[in-house]
């Protein structure tokens, strides 16, 4: 395989495991890069990424911009509004109007379900979906993959623990398709008001009490509360919640000892993790961040690589002299 | 070919539709012969021995003539959302869909809560000449939900029921007082059952294809609710009243209990609720997004059962045109509604052509029970009634296409699809206001 089926990363859902892997080896082999003292690489000179933000972010718009930065793309970054209310100027006339400056690739964060999706049907440009309201968040699920696949070697096979706010969480949703499609098992647990319903279908099972939730688990992933996605107030307290639902020493000694313990970030510290766990031997969540910027620049380079520069292989031999040619 | 299109209307020489296939559900007849229109009204029924001079005969050659349809919930935008569909543009609509007359709601800017809105509404429909229109106006003022409309003036100047669609009537101390207010004129109360506190911002069906897409549902539980209590104040009150648009397998239920009761309720489907499932949304397709959203499998197939059992009276579109504007977007952010005028007949034969309904189920959900809930002619091909008709060919096939539509909007999700079956000629008082090409 030396591309993508298809022409935008929308989500995890659109991709097959070949393709995930496929991915993730890319990144391996990027990641080096970030470790020179010159962190900068040519593959992307000439080419065009915008980063349109709908909503505040700092480390994903960070993340992705440092990305392209490293492989030479030449980089814009927008902050728009998707106001309701106050209508400006439509989704698809912004989809027009950023198409019309010729971008290669479009990396777009939006408060609402599917707007990339209707994005990618009005722009010749590659769409990267960088969180969609309560739905996808791609790359992050692959920095997820990524760096359990780092630590544990395998993707296959594994019980991946998801626990907080499922129902805002798309993170969560994309990690349940990603681990899933690798061949593991996904439990989520949290208060059953920040669970989705029928949330099977997406192949997760729920366990309702965190300690039973966390038993086997090999890989414990705790998501952060979103009080700023919540109508009215889904948990009793704050404190209700890290006692019951929060990550700390007490409720580890139900774990597998060896467990990873992984965050998206931002953390609450105190409600979801405790800072002593945030920052144990077994906690990974600065590797996802460096991670991050890898996988980035995966998909970044999967997807405007040409034919015959596909292999990432070539590329870092070329650039590295082959030392991170493995 | 070109008729004379008043042939069968006052002072003309007569309308004789010859050799088809006479499905009448008033009295109960399905057979072969001959209808006699004259004067506007229907003269003969069967196979007149002698044609008045200079009468136009058309030779139908088995085709269905049947009482002409009526489409008891339909939105046609004007006044105030002209740039969706007229009044013109609508009942043109209706016509190219088989449909002699059309109920429209009252949702128009400024809301059809007053007399002057009811006759302007009559008044751009006489105009228009295409189906008839029985204008239904606001239960409460502004649809506020709060004070009542003029229910004795509003329907001494034409209103036929009433209802605050598109909203519910989230109040139940307010829905009270309009069943009791309405036992006054024996009025009709058209209710869209759906518990506010629970559509709480959903924008589809919740279950399984909300999770994969991200998108906040709205349960069945939030209609089941509203119905329950829909059917609790009727009871109540004894007064008379229609539930809107029912999509949930729970809602047929909870209306076939009621009715066991003998409550007075009746009650409609949409043709998208017995054809399509929630599955339509993936993609986030905006055609596919409207209040109450498509449901389950399971849900669909209980509205075809409520049809088939008579729980379901009556087949309605709730016809809700839309512009690029409002469906060319986010999907949360997109409007609901779809158009369904052009599309009821083909995908209601559908349902005959699969075995779960009669011809004659058929046209006494889209024509007897419509005439009879709201009260107005028609509904029958019973001599001396008004001719109202509307000749079907059940087997001709097309394919809906975006630019085919005689509607302004052609926000319909079965763009696409194959029909079988249209309006081969639509009667509206003896004059034929539809040909078909």
């Amino acid at each position: 395989m030396n591309r993508l089926r298809s022409r935008h990363v929308l989500g995890i859902s659109h991709l097959e495991p070949d393709e995930i892997i496929y991915i993730l080896d890319s990144a391996e082999a990027l990641k080096g890069i970030l470790d020179r003292p010159i962190k900068k690489v040519p593959p992307l000179r000439g080419r065009t990424v915008v980063h349109l933000f709908f909503e505040p972010s700092t480390r994903t718009k960070l993340s992705f911009e440092l990305a392209a930065k490293r492989l030479s793309a030449d980089t814009v970054g927008i902050t728009a509004s998707a106001s309701s209310v106050v209508k400006g100027e439509t989704l698809i006339d912004t989809a027009r109007n950023i198409e019309a400056m010729k971008p290669d690739v479009i990396v777009m964060r939006h408060p609402m379900s599917g707007a990339p999706h209707i994005m990618s049907r009005y722009v010749d440009a590659a769409v990267i979906n960088a969180g969609d309201g309560t739905n996808e968040h791609p790359s992050q699920a692959l920095l997820d993959l990524m760096t359990v696949r780092q630590h544990l070697g395998r993707l296959d096979g594994l019980n991946i623990t998801i626990i907080g706010d499922i129902l805002h969480s798309r993170v969560a949703h994309s990690d349940i398709l990603a681990f899933t499609k690798m061949g593991s098992r996904v439990t989520v647990c949290g208060p059953a008001t920040m669970l989705p319903p029928d949330i099977s279908a997406l192949g997760a099972r729920v366990i309702y009490c965190v300690k039973e939730a966390i038993r086997d688990a090999d890989v414990i992933i705790a998501l952060r509360i979103q009080k700023e996605r919540q109508g009215r107030s889904l948990i009793p307290s704050s404190r209700e919640y890290a006692t019951f639902f929060g990550i700390n020493r007490q409720t580890l000694e139900y774990a597998n000892p060896d467990a990873l313990i992984m965050h998206p970030g931002p953390i609450n510290r105190g409600v979801e993790m405790s800072p002593d766990v945030a920052d144990c031997d077994h906690s990974v969540i600065l590797d996802q961040v460096t991670n991050g910027v890898a996988v980035r620049m995966a998909l970044l380079s999967v997807l405007l690589a040409e034919p015959e520069r596909a292999d990432q292989k070539n590329i870092v031999e070329e650039s590295t002299g082959g030392e991170h040619g493995a | 070919m070109e008729h004379n299109i008043k042939a069968g209307t006052k002072g003309g020489p007569g309308l004789l539709l010859k050799n088809g296939r006479i499905i009448d559900p008033f009295s109960n007849t399905d057979v072969d012969g001959s209808v006699l229109v004259r004067e506007g009204k229907i003269q003969e029924v069967g196979n007149p021995e002698s044609v008045p001079e200079g009468c136009l005969v058309i030779d139908l050659q088995g085709k269905w003539i049947v009482p002409g349809l009526i489409d008891m919930h339909v939105h046609l935008r004007e006044p105030g959302e002209e740039y969706k569909e007229t009044i013109e543009s609508g009942t043109r609509a209706a016509a190219a869909g088989g449909f002699t007359a059309v109920a429209c709601m009252p949702n128009t800017n400024p809301v059809n809560d007053s007399s002057d809105t009811t006759r302007f509404i009559l008044d751009r429909a006489r105009d228009a000449g295409f189906a008839r229109v029985y204008p239904v106006a606001s239960i409460t003022r502004g649809l506020g939900g709060e004070e009542l409309t003029e229910f004795g003036d509003l329907l001494e100047n034409g209103a036929v029921a009433f209802s605050d669609d598109g909203l519910p009537v989230r109040d139940a101390g307010v829905m009270r007082l309009a069943l009791d207010y309405a036992r006054n004129f024996n009025a009709l109360i058209i209710s869209h059952s759906e518990e506010p506190e629970l559509v709480a911002g959903g924008v589809m069906n919740e279950g399984a294809v909300s999770t994969q897409l991200g998108l906040k549902g709205i349960p069945a539980a939030a209609e089941h609710i509203a119905i329950f209590r829909d059917t609790a104040i009727p009871e109540l009150t004894g007064s008379r009243l229609h539930i809107a648009h029912v999509s949930t397998a729970g809602g047929v239920e909870i209306i076939r209990n009621a009715k066991r009761r003998g409550v007075k309720i009746t009650a409609e489907t949409a043709p998208h609720y017995f054809s399509l499932t929630e599955e339509a949304v993936i993609g986030y397709n905006t055609f596919a997004k409207m209040n109450p959203p498509l449901r389950t499998e399971t849900d669909r197939l209980a509205i075809i059962q409520g049809l088939k059992d008579g729980t379901l009276d009556a087949i309605a579109t709730d016809h809700a045109p839309h512009s690029v504007l409002e469906k060319e977007c986010e999907f949360a952010l997109a409007m609901n509604g779809i158009i369904g005028l052009e599309t009821s007949l083909a995908l209601s034969l559908e349902l005959v052509r699969q075995g779960h309904i009669s011809p004659m189920d058929m046209v006494r959900l889209m024509s007897t029970n419509p005439a009879s809930i709201l009260g107005v002619n028609g509904g029958t091909l019973k001599v001396g009634e008004v001719a109202d008709i509307t000749v079907i060919d059940p087997d001709f096939k097309w394919i809906v296409t975006e630019n085919g539509f005689v509607s302004k909007s052609h926000n319909s999700p079965f763009i696409g699809k194959e029909m079988q079956g249209r309006a081969e000629f639509v009667i509206v008082g003896g004059k034929i206001v539809q040909t078909a090409k």
